[in-house]
């Protein structure tokens, strides 16, 4: 039922063509329409919370700071601060509290609220922040030359602006004189005396106490919720905002009422339009868990559904009064010993004491160091064995590394003052990269992770590390290990190289091989092979790495290298053999049993648009309903299809963990634009020369643009199957058919690094492994956005295509979009065709690295394929034939495209 | 002089500002006596390296330099006024020579622009006055001890800066250009000194307003983001928000991109010569640095374009060059004026 009688079912937003409203602090805050609800922090004011008043008046600063710290980091996203008292100087401490706030950029990152009644605070305030601020508030209440002088002194400034519902007659208290009044504030302030940017004007339509007993405060909800929509209605670009706690003020003294009041006050409240509001998250119940007898006295009295809803709800409150639930009994832990305390914050991942115990423990234990030795390793080990016994899951691990480096860092200081008889107890240095030309690092971060958590120190030297660098740093630290990773194939020869270029300077430590592309095969055939002073060990996945280095380190090491060597060559004659026993037959043959199309013209549409289209106009919630989530699991080695896999008797718990705080991630990336995304795509005409493409420049087909080239499948077939090659789905030049082909490149990984950066400045491992997975998420969701698109609109071979997402997973769609690098076609430099045709670099701001790797590491490139007969396959190895046929056809060494086949090669 | 407002030329092509000039007018090797020319000759203090003298004491200095930058191409002038304020010129004693510093260096400028607009009215001149930081910040202590100590106010930055303001605009600039913002409140409180003084002397200049990104941290001394930094700065209608200063043009790109992407005002870059040797000297040749400001011109990143420390005429000469290929940026309708 819509709560107002002129405005149908929830409210949506209706004013797209104004721009948001723009806050600062150190970080910027923009209020869009899917931002939901701004929550303001409320506890720093004066004139709400009396803890903080003795603060003030007790110039205790630096707890003060400390209140205002814990907000921010409670998800208060602009904090309120009001010193209106009058055993205070008001101006006098808010300049001071405000300067010492600019001091603490956890605290300055968020704008800051000044609050006030008086103007020469508020002024004095607009003076200390750099930032752009709200001004709370002004309004008519000394009529219009005051409250116009106000407005223009709020503008010069440059802060956005509360507006009370007042006016000289007084406070208004009915849906009536709200209504009256801000259209008269409006209208002031966006007229030609003030000039006030609209989406910079907040309005508080008084929230009033309810149940109240009085028989004219029966209305006081309601009459708000309906003045709220009236203002988003009429008022373009407006906000609407209010202090939530104030509408419970009749159940001072019953927390757990006054939850259920602000809860359900707020999910009515936004519904009507209402965007920010001064709340305590501490004073709030869940909306679906608030007792559903409870919820409807409430509702009764927040909408005046009934004459006794007052009498009946203050019925409920006598019963709940006291407390129906104890929160504290998860507290019980605090009471533990410190020791105690420190392995369950580890175990549970909570860092919220960490620093506080940690503190204790320095004065427990003699020396800095002893701590990290005793009770933080001891935890550790906890971890690590509930980890190796499958009994907890690598975003928890993350998650309790994230406690200990935060640990490690408040004991920094301490230890270095300490170094005196400082003592090695590391379990081994171990240094990790991702090879040159590859930019993919969240399993290597995760490798990181835990090994850390296992006592090894890391050292990280990032992504698109030469080698060597990497042997200069390895020498410089003296590690025990190097580990080396990379996704895509060319990195598997920079590994090659890497292992060639240790055994050439006589390293004698162990090498770990990790990544998607790497195996346990390639390990043993091509890396191990040229690296003799130790061992080369491939690392299936993160949960290994631990046994592997400890293994390669332990006292029983040369046992566990003999057993690898056994391992590695017998499948080093395993591979001899195979390779001696694949059947292929020659190129000639291969291409005669081409997969056979029939090719008609009806099966055959011309797009719709030729030439390249730059697409940097969709929203990054437009894409997210068509993220694949079951890949995103694995990255966290989280095995099962979404959505089944939330239920898994193994792993659903921790996946629905992850699953949650993903979304609560991906809200935020799309309300505060993290990410950018950019795509460019192609459509020409083109026809098939051999296992050639060609582009023409326009339909007259006179002009060769450019061409692609694919490689085909070798293996000998059975007799009713193909030698496939992507060049078989576009129509043969001599069929005199005009066909057409595509390609693209889409990114949504602009934009990333900042938060990456303060992710890693916070010790947060799985807050920046979360944004990373989820990036690569979005770059693909984005990916099958535009591919429906293209098959939809742009090219429009199939407009009447409705599929679900379900569908789109599935890939049930007509026509393919392979990307170069990929089974289809392995050859990665075929990418230097797409990026030159579409300009990508320009038009999508991706950039190829030398081993072709794209960056922003979250983007897509590829080729469209319309054909309804088109479809996904492996090319499989390839003889010397064809990469000599193929060499010539690209105008390129042999050798030259045996580096980049050789995963592929025969021979 | 008669000559199309710079808002509407801006429209249509890229516009160059000058480049250094502190270290063009070490190339004169002037002396302390040149510095304190005939009106500063008792001053009891010493002048040498005060280079916002020049124009006072060695106008044919100040001019010669201004003509060598327009003769590279320069479209925009800066006032040798880096340090033009009482607080920073209480360094040298000299707070009360700030009126005459900016209304010289100004009027100097503008004779420069002039000759050449004359010279050729298709290519108009402009002056756009300069207003340094200050050596003071506004929100933050210089004493670590004690966090909450501020060395000057707001109130006293405004002070100082509508002293230069209002010598600029008497001066004859045709632009308010506040710069080397590494604190984003002092550069308020220029903002609110410019809009108090066009009030008072009725004028409507438009003002250009540039930051200064420290570093790889990819925020402001003050530790503000590109884009915060935007935010804080946009409430008054601008002619371009852009950044100067600290970083090299390739370093740079990525914060202006932030600008772009965020902004319905022009944007400007003026980036130093790269950053600095170990002998502390820039030495990115004019072609490097023109390389590296094709990169913006090709994002369609900038609508000024201009250099900072290192960069000398020859540099300026390069980029008007390049920008002279170039269309300017496409102005974001992003932030639709609907109250005008």
């Amino acid at each position: 039922m819509p709560l107002h009688p002129d405005y149908p079912g929830d409210y949506k937003y209706k004013w797209h063509n104004y721009p948001s409203l723009r806050l600062s602090g150190l970080e910027p805050l923009i209020v869009t329409p899917e931002t939901n609800f701004v929550n303001i922090g409320e506890r720093t004011n004066v004139t709400g919370s009396k803890a903080f008043l003795r603060l003030i008046k007790e110039e205790k600063y630096d707890e003060a700071l400390v209140v205002a710290r814990d907000q921010v980091e409670g998800g208060a996203q602009v904090i309120d601060i009001n010193m209106d008292e009058g055993m205070i100087d008001g101006v006098e401490s808010m300049k001071r509290f405000l300067n010492l706030i600019a001091a603490e950029p956890d605290i300055a990152k968020v704008p800051i609220m000044i609050d006030s009644s008086k103007w020469e605070i508020i002024e004095e305030g607009l003076k200390c922040v750099q930032g752009k601020c709200i001004v709370n508030s002004i309004s008519l209440k000394v009529g219009e030359e005051r409250f116009i002088w106000e407005a223009k002194q709020v503008k010069k400034y440059g802060a956005a602006v509360i507006v009370m519902a007042f006016d000289e007659v007084g406070q208004a208290d009915n849906y009536q004189r709200r209504i009256e009044i801000v259209k008269r504030s409006y209208d002031l302030l966006v007229g030609p005396k003030v000039n006030f940017a609209p989406q910079d004007i907040i309005f508080d339509l008084n929230i009033f106490p309810v149940a109240t007993g009085m028989e004219e405060h029966r209305k006081n909800a309601i009459d708000f919720f309906q003045a709220t929509r009236w203002v988003r209605e009429n008022l373009p670009a407006a906000h609407v905002s209010g202090g939530v706690s104030n509408v419970s003020f009749s159940f001072r003294g019953n927390n757990p009422m006054r939850e259920a009041i602000h809860s359900a006050f707020l999910f009515h409240a936004i519904k009507e339009g209402m965007d920010m509001g001064i709340v305590n998250p501490a004073m709030l119940e869940v909306y679906d868990d608030i007792n559903k007898d409870l919820l409807e006295r409430v509702e009764d009295v927040l909408l005046d559904r009934r004459d006794d809803a007052t009498e009946r709800l203050l019925e409920f409150a006598e019963s709940v009064k006291g407390g129906v639930k104890e929160k504290k009994a998860d507290d019980a832990w605090r009471s533990e010993t410190v020791e105690k305390r420190l392995e369950h914050a580890l175990v549970k991942g909570i860092a919220d004491f960490v620093e506080i115990d940690v503190e204790e423990a320095r004065h427990k234990y003699a020396r800095p160091l002893h701590i990290i030795e005793g009770p933080l390793m001891d935890g550790m080990n906890v971890v690590g064995d509930l980890f190796g016994s499958g009994k907890m899951f690598l975003p928890q691990v993350v998650k309790s590394a994230r406690v200990m480096k935060k640990a490690v860092a408040y004991l920094l200081p301490f230890l270095e003052a300490d170094k005196a008889e400082g003592t090695n107890t590391s379990a081994g240095k171990v240094l990790l990269a991702t090879v040159k030309g590859d930019v993919h690092d969240i399993g290597k971060n995760i490798v990181g992770v835990v090994l850390a958590c296992n006592n090894y120190e890391i050292i990280d030297l990032g992504v698109m590390i030469p080698c060597d660098k990497i042997l200069a740093e390895a020498k410089k630290h003296n590690v025990d290990i190097i580990g080396l990773s990379g996704l895509i194939t060319p990195s598997l020869d920079e590994m090659v190289y890497v292992a060639k270029e240790m055994e050439r300077e006589g390293f004698k430590i162990p090498l770990l091989i990790g990544g998607a592309t790497t195996s346990k095969v390639h390990t043993a055939v091509k890396i191990d092979q040229h690296y003799t002073g130790n061992q080369a060990v491939h690392v299936l996945d993160a949960s290994r790495a631990v046994t592997v280095a400890n293994s390669l380190l332990g006292d029983n090491k040369a046992k566990y290298i003999e057993d690898v060597q056994a391992e590695y060559d017998r499948m080093r004659i395993n591979h001899a053999k195979k390779k001696a026993q694949k059947d292929t037959i020659t190129i000639e043959e291969a291409q005669a049993n081409h997969f056979p199309i029939e090719w008609k013209a009806s099966d055959i549409v011309k797009p719709k648009f030729l030439g390249v289209k730059t697409i940097t106009d969709v929203k990054l919630e437009e894409i997210v309903p068509y993220i694949d989530w079951t890949p995103f699991f694995q990255t966290w080695e989280l095995h099962g299809k979404f959505p089944k896999i939330l239920e898994d008797k193994v792993v659903g718990a921790e996946a629905t963990t992850v699953y949650n705080d993903a979304q609560k991630m991906l809200k935020q990336i799309v309300a505060e634009n993290w990410l950018t995304n950019k795509a460019v795509i192609g459509l020409w005409p083109a026809n098939a020369v051999g296992d050639d493409i060609e582009l023409y420049t326009d339909d007259t087909r006179k002009n060769v643009l450019d061409k692609f080239h694919m490689v085909r499948q070798q293996s000998k077939k059975t007799d009713d199957a193909y030698n496939m090659s992507l060049a078989d789905f576009v129509a043969p030049k001599t069929t005199g058919l005009a066909d057409y082909m595509g390609a693209f490149a889409v990114t949504t990984g602009l934009g990333i690094e900042p938060h990456l950066e303060r992710f890693e400045k916070d010790h947060d491992d799985y807050s920046s492994i979360l944004l990373k997975a989820l990036a690569d998420r979005l770059a693909e969701a984005f990916t099958e956005f535009m591919h429906e698109k293209v098959r939809k609109e742009i090219w429009g071979y199939d407009a009447q295509e409705k599929l679900s997402n379900e569908d789109l997973i599935k890939e049930e769609y007509k026509g393919i979009r392979p990307a170069p690098g990929y089974p289809a076609c392995p050859d990665h430099t075929e990418k230097w065709t797409i990026f030159k045709l579409l300009d990508a670099e320009k038009n999508a701001g991706i950039q190829l690295t030398d081993s072709l790797a794209m960056y922003p590491a979250s983007s897509v490139s590829g080729w469209y394929f319309g054909h309804p007969q088109s479809k996904y396959f492996g090319i499989g190895k390839i003889e010397k034939d064809q990469v000599e046929q193929y060499a010539q056809r690209k105008g390129e060494s042999v050798e030259f495209i045996e580096k980049w086949l050789s995963p592929n090669l025969n021979y | 002089m008669n000559k199309p407002d710079v808002r509407e030329v801006l429209k249509d092509r890229i516009l160059v500002l000058d480049g250094a000039m502190g270290s063009l007018i070490q190339t004169y090797n002037l002396t302390e006596e040149d510095f304190r020319g005939e009106k500063f000759k008792d001053h009891p203090h010493s002048l040498k390296g005060n280079n916002d003298l020049v124009g006072i004491s060695r106008p044919d200095v100040l001019k010669e330099i201004h003509c060598l930058y327009l003769e590279a191409g320069a479209d925009i002038l800066e006032t040798n006024t880096f340090s033009g304020t009482t607080i920073a010129q209480a360094d040298y004693h000299l707070e009360h020579a700030v009126y005459d510093i900016n209304y010289c260096s100004a009027k100097i400028a503008k004779e420069a622009a002039d000759e050449y607009t004359a010279k050729n009215p298709d290519k108009p001149r402009y002056v756009a006055g300069s207003i340094g930081p200050t050596n003071r910040t506004a929100s933050m202590s210089p004493d670590v001890n004690d966090p909450g100590y501020r060395a000057v106010t707001f109130d006293q930055l405004v002070v100082a800066y509508s002293e230069q303001v209002k010598a600029l605009i008497e001066g004859g600039v045709d632009i308010l250009l506040v710069e080397t913002i590494f604190d984003t409140l002092n550069a308020k409180s220029a903002m609110v000194a410019i809009s108090n003084v066009q009030e008072e002397l009725g004028t409507n200049l438009p003002v250009m307003i540039s930051g200064t990104i420290t570093d790889a941290s990819g925020r402001t001394l003050s530790g503000q983001t590109a884009e915060a930094f935007l935010t804080s700065v946009s409430h008054m209608d601008l002619l371009s928000v852009g950044f100067n200063c600290a970083l090299g043009a390739d370093l740079m790109r990525p914060y202006l991109e932030v600008l772009s992407n965020n902004t319905s005002f022009g944007v400007s870059a003026h980036p130093n010569a790269g950053l600095p040797n170990e002998m502390g000297e820039y030495d990115e040749s004019p072609s490097d640095m023109q390389k590296q400001i094709v990169g913006f011109l090709d994002r369609g990143l900038v609508n000024i374009i201009g250099g900072c420390c290192g960069t000398t005429p020859a540099h300026i000469k390069a980029i008007a060059d390049a920008a002279a290929k170039y269309k300017p940026r496409k102005v974001l309708s992003l932030e639709l004026t609907v109250h005008s």
